[in-house]
């Protein structure tokens, strides 16, 4: 019997052990791991967001340009879904194919069979009236409102930009995203993100296991509401915009405008373009594949990231240069017999009269009389390398060969070539003036962007300087000058004087020299035109331009790809922008036609086909 | 009125602390776990907490009734409330009501009574009655045989009635068995049974590929047997009889892992064995079998060393626990209490489990004394299969935390359990 008494202490030990796992196990899930604490957070807390209104977007004269369309995400709470479902009316009324409405309602199991999450996206508002009346057979779903880009002018796609979902990176990298928001991806869009998307606001409540709201969390003081996002009024003429978007339809190529007063640009065209409102919704991952196979490729914004030779359009600067320099004045000879001759080397020009003075060269653009302008200033040196050295300061001064910073992403800084690129190419010390005396008439190595050729244009209208250009006039009312210290004043380094020399000539080649065709009754339009050599098909046409002369309010470069001479295609169509602007009317309807029926681009191929 | 002034003195004061403490502090989780903010009042008896209320004012009326009644009257009428509550176990076979799938409920206008709760005290009472009548030797075959079917008719009853998990729970009278002299090496077969079972599991669903034989996972178990018993008969060579029982045990084994399979896809339901498989990492289904561990867990968890403090529980308050003023009644503890409040609780019912042992080894008559044994191991098992269910060391079998649980039959079963039994310690010196 004593034996058994003992056992009692066995009892008591298997007792006692067995509480002792349990409070080692209650210490290990209670105390020291965290993991519990944060599922029940996801069990109960519900952030829900709330979406800010996407800031407008305004032309210069208040048109508007980008609004917000509402649009609908049919949202799916699997575990209302009745048994009687009935599945074939549901996809006929959401045009989806039965595999596909199995794939979704798993793929939504998967991820809660009481959350309920996105079943299908960004439904226009078209589509949706058509839904709605049958919703109500479908107790699961609802809608939830969020809202997409619309366009109602359909230009400037390369401006505006476009929105799109964030990407799992820019989520990672940015604490403000969550999936599925809304992100500018390009553009204006993109650079002003955070002034256009406002604030999101949040609501954290408390839901039960069912997923019904139980109350706000701690009374709500996590909670926050949306801000709006701000209005942008652009300096962009939405008119000038599309008028030059039609000139310029069926050819490749670009145009940048600006008021050299203010650097606010009016006009910012590259074509061929796009219509903005096929990157929105559900159809922007298809458009978008369509647009970036094209090989005429509508989605390269060619104003701020081709780069072309600024050919001849260039002498008005090495004649600025020149003069400044002092190695050229108004009364400067030189003679041309079709063309520039040194030793071995020669380069053709037209046949014109001879000799030449300064203003009858811009007028005819003489080839002859640059290339000796140009070794004129690069031999006033010592050395090729310190010529060299300084006409490319002068030449960086008008704001060419580096980024003009507007406020526009994904600008290309353009090229002029450094005396060391020179150096590695031919052998320090053993190259001169001849050498690069293709820069005389804008050629050679040379690339610069429209953008920056506005600028160029800019700088001679103001007779010295330009303004850094800017695209955004103002945000919610308050002009973008008053905030942003980047617009500032670019001086040339070159005095006003010899500024008046260059502009009056440029006045010539509109009256009565290359550029006849901008020629406007009553607008003193300065112009000159340039033929860019091109490697790989028709050269160039090309023409900077502003007007009036003596109260400059529009600057404008204009390229036209394999449009021959400036005067063929880019003088005209500058000539037609510049009266639209100034006049708001058009007093060559001939000359119009003639632009808008002009076709480069299926002519040219047909052309290519025929040889 | 000197009778009754020695029950008082005589009373286990401790004993009857510890349970009013564990009572008073189920009330009030069960009030936390169903809290609902349109019936505030504590007492509405139209809410869980206002019904258990009153089960506790009548558990207490139970319990002054029986401190009243003499002693003799259970050792007397011991086989006869065994019978009657057998009687009732038949009976709810066939006219009970369904809850959840389990057929083991009276209803009587509108109060439901489920006999299994009070058929543990009866076998309790009858096995103490039978264990201690005069020349009872847990030696003989025959006495085994008896005390076994007292313990296991009950429990195949209430297998009948579909409810496992209630029937399960008779498996702890092997604790009294032992402490009346069971030879130990049987509480130590049922523990390599157990074992064994569970290896079985672990093996069941995989079939390996060997030379082009597939073998299934039960019979590498019997392998594995086979090899050990022969390095136990190589060791033990020279031993005589030897070989006998160890064919004997490796007979046993075999029938009980080829059996496992049978009794895992037929014997238990479908649910059950998920929630065993689960339970044992063989399934990972935090949305189906796993869900209510998972949820137990979370709300365990989150509660912290203090806890969210009272009413303030997230996870049980919006109903993520299943069933939580009932069998998941520990959660709420665990959330609102933190590890301070679980400490609490589990120290308390160790400190009852060692109390009745304390109890019982000062108690004259070996009924009284196999009966505390009785009651210690009953809430014992309960104890473990509920809280290490909550806690993910059990498998997810519906039985109620003693005098925690939601619950009228279970409070006043326990608490007849457990009066008998301070009863019979309050009169153990009137016996001699």
């Amino acid at each position: 019997m004593k034996q058994l008494e003992g056992r009692r202490y066995v009892i008591a030990a298997i007792f006692t052990l067995v509480a002792f796992i349990f409070l080692v196990r209650l210490f290990f899930v209670q105390v020291l791991d965290d993991q519990y604490k944060l599922d029940a957070d996801n069990n109960v807390l519900r952030h829900i967001v709330k979406y800010p209104a996407r800031g407008l977007i305004y032309d210069r004269n208040g048109e508007l340009l980008v609004y917000n369309e509402a649009a609908y995400d049919l949202m799916v709470t699997p575990r209302q879904m009745k048994e009687e479902f009935d599945t074939l009316a549901f996809c006929e009324l959401m045009e989806i194919s039965k595999e596909e409405f199995i794939e979704k309602v798993n793929k939504a199991k998967a991820y809660s069979y009481y959350k309920s999450s996105i079943f299908i996206k960004e439904i226009s508002a078209r589509s949706y009236a058509r839904i709605q009346e049958q919703l109500f057979k479908f107790p699961a779903f609802y809608v939830q409102t969020r809202t997409l880009r619309s366009y109602p002018q359909k230009t400037a796609a390369h401006i505006l930009g476009y929105v799109g979902e964030a990407s799992p990176k820019v989520i990672e990298q940015n604490p403000y995203y969550r999936s599925g928001d809304h992100i500018g991806i390009s553009g204006l869009e993109m650079e002003y993100e955070e002034v256009l998307r406002g604030k999101r606001g949040v609501k954290i409540v408390m839901v039960d296991v069912f997923n019904r709201e139980k109350g706000k969390f701690r009374n709500g003081i996590y909670d926050s509401t949306a801000v709006s996002g701000k209005n942008l009024q652009l300096s962009l003429d939405a008119e000038l915009q599309a008028y030059g978007e039609r000139l310029m339809q069926n050819k490749k190529g670009s145009i940048v405008a600006i008021d050299p007063r203010t650097g606010e640009v009016l006009a910012l065209i590259s074509m061929p373009t796009y219509d903005p409102n096929l990157l929105v919704g559900r159809m922007r991952s298809a458009n978008y594949g369509i647009l970036s196979k094209d090989t005429l490729n509508p989605l390269f914004n060619r104003a701020l990231m081709a780069k072309y030779p600024p050919g001849s359009t260039f002498k008005s600067i090495n004649a600025l240069i020149g003069l400044e320099e002092g190695v050229l004045t108004p009364n400067t000879l030189y003679s041309c017999y079709n063309g520039y001759r040194a030793g071995n080397f020669f380069m053709g020009c037209h046949s014109h009269r001879s000799p030449v003075n300064l203003e009858f060269s811009i007028q005819t653009s003489c080839n002859a009389y640059y290339s000796n302008v140009f070794r004129s200033i690069i031999d006033k040196y010592p050395t090729a390398e310190e010529g060299y050295k300084v006409w490319r300061e002068y030449v960086t001064n008008f704001g060419l060969g580096q980024k003009s910073n507007i406020d526009l992403p994904n600008e290309l800084e353009g090229f002029v070539p450094k005396a060391e690129y020179y150096d590695r190419y031919y052998r320090k010390g053993s190259w001169g003036s001849l050498t690069i005396v293709s820069l005389a008439i804008g050629q050679g190595e040379l690339g610069f962007t429209p953008m920056q050729m506005a600028n160029m244009t800019a700088t001679i209208a103001n007779r010295g300087y330009y303004i850094t250009p800017h695209i955004v006039k103002s945000i919610d009312g308050q002009a973008i000058e008053s905030f942003d210290s980047s617009i500032v004043r670019h001086e040339s380094g070159i005095s006003s004087d010899n500024f008046n020399e260059v502009v009056e000539a440029m006045n010539k080649v509109v009256q009565q020299g290359t550029g006849t065709q901008a020629k406007i009754e009553g607008i003193e339009v300065c112009g000159k035109t340039g033929t860019v050599e091109n490697p790989h098909g028709d050269d160039h046409s090309t023409f900077i331009a502003f007007a009036p002369k003596d109260d400059p309010q529009i600057a404008l470069s204009v390229y036209v790809e394999n449009g021959y001479w400036g005067s063929r295609w880019a003088a005209p169509i500058a000539g037609l922008l510049i009266e639209k602007y100034l006049r708001d009317t058009i007093s060559r309807p001939h000359i119009e036609k003639r632009m808008l029926e002009g076709d480069l681009i299926h002519i040219q191929k047909e052309g290519n086909e025929g040889e | 009125m000197r009778g009754n002034r020695s029950l008082i003195d005589n009373i286990d004061w401790i004993l009857v602390g510890l349970y009013l403490i564990l009572v008073f502090a189920g009330w009030l989780n069960i009030y936390a776990a169903v809290y609902n903010e349109e019936f505030q009042s504590i007492f509405d008896t139209t809410q869980r907490y206002g019904k258990q209320l009153l089960w506790i004012g009548t558990s207490v009326v139970l319990a002054v009734i029986i401190l009243l009644i003499d002693e003799r009257f259970f050792s007397t009428f011991g086989y006869f409330i065994y019978g009657i509550v057998l009687i009732l176990l038949v009976v709810v076979i066939f006219i009970g009501a369904e809850t959840k799938g389990a057929t083991s409920w009276f209803s009587i206008g509108g109060f439901k009574v489920q006999p299994s709760e009070f058929s543990k005290f009866a076998t309790n009472l009858a096995l103490a009655k039978y264990l201690s009548s005069m020349n009872i030797q847990l030696e003989k075959f025959k006495t085994k045989l008896i005390a076994s079917i007292i313990i296991f008719l009950p429990a195949v009853l209430i297998l009948l009635q579909n409810d496992t998990g209630s029937a399960l729970v008779y498996a702890a009278f092997i604790l009294v068995l032992y402490r009346e002299g069971l030879s130990g090496n049987i509480l130590l077969v049922g523990i390599v049974a157990a074992a064994l079972f569970i290896i079985t599991l672990f093996f069941q669903s995989i079939n390996y590929d060997l030379w082009g034989y597939t073998i299934e996972g039960a019979e590498l178990i019997l392998i594995g047997i086979f090899a050990l018993l022969n390095i136990v008969f190589y060791i033990n060579r020279k031993k005589k009889g030897i070989l006998l029982p160890l064919i004997g045990v490796f007979i046993a084994s075999g029938v009980l892992v080829k059996s496992v399979d049978y009794v895992f896809t037929s014997v238990l339901e479908p649910h059950q064995s998920k929630r065993i498989n689960v339970l044992l990492g063989l399934e990972s289904d935090p949305k189906g079998a796993g869900y209510n561990v998972n949820q137990s867990l979370i709300a365990i968890g989150s509660g912290g060393f203090f806890g969210k403090g009272y009413l303030e529980g997230t996870q049980t308050k919006f109903d993520f626990v299943p069933e939580q003023s009932t069998d998941f009644i520990f959660c709420t503890i665990g959330e609102e209490w933190g590890f301070v409040g679980s400490f609490f609780v589990v120290a308390m019912f160790l400190g009852l489990l060692l109390r009745i042992l304390f109890l019982c080894a000062r108690q004259r008559s070996s009924f009284a004394r196999i009966y505390g044994y009785g009651v210690a191991a009953i809430l014992f098992f309960h104890f473990t299969i509920n809280i290490g269910m909550t806690i993910g060391l059990a498998p997810v079998i519906g039985i109620p935390l003693p005098f925690f649980s939601y619950g009228g039959s279970s409070l006043w079963a326990f608490t007849i359990l457990l009066f008998v039994f301070v009863k019979m310690d309050a009169d153990r010196l009137e016996i001699l």
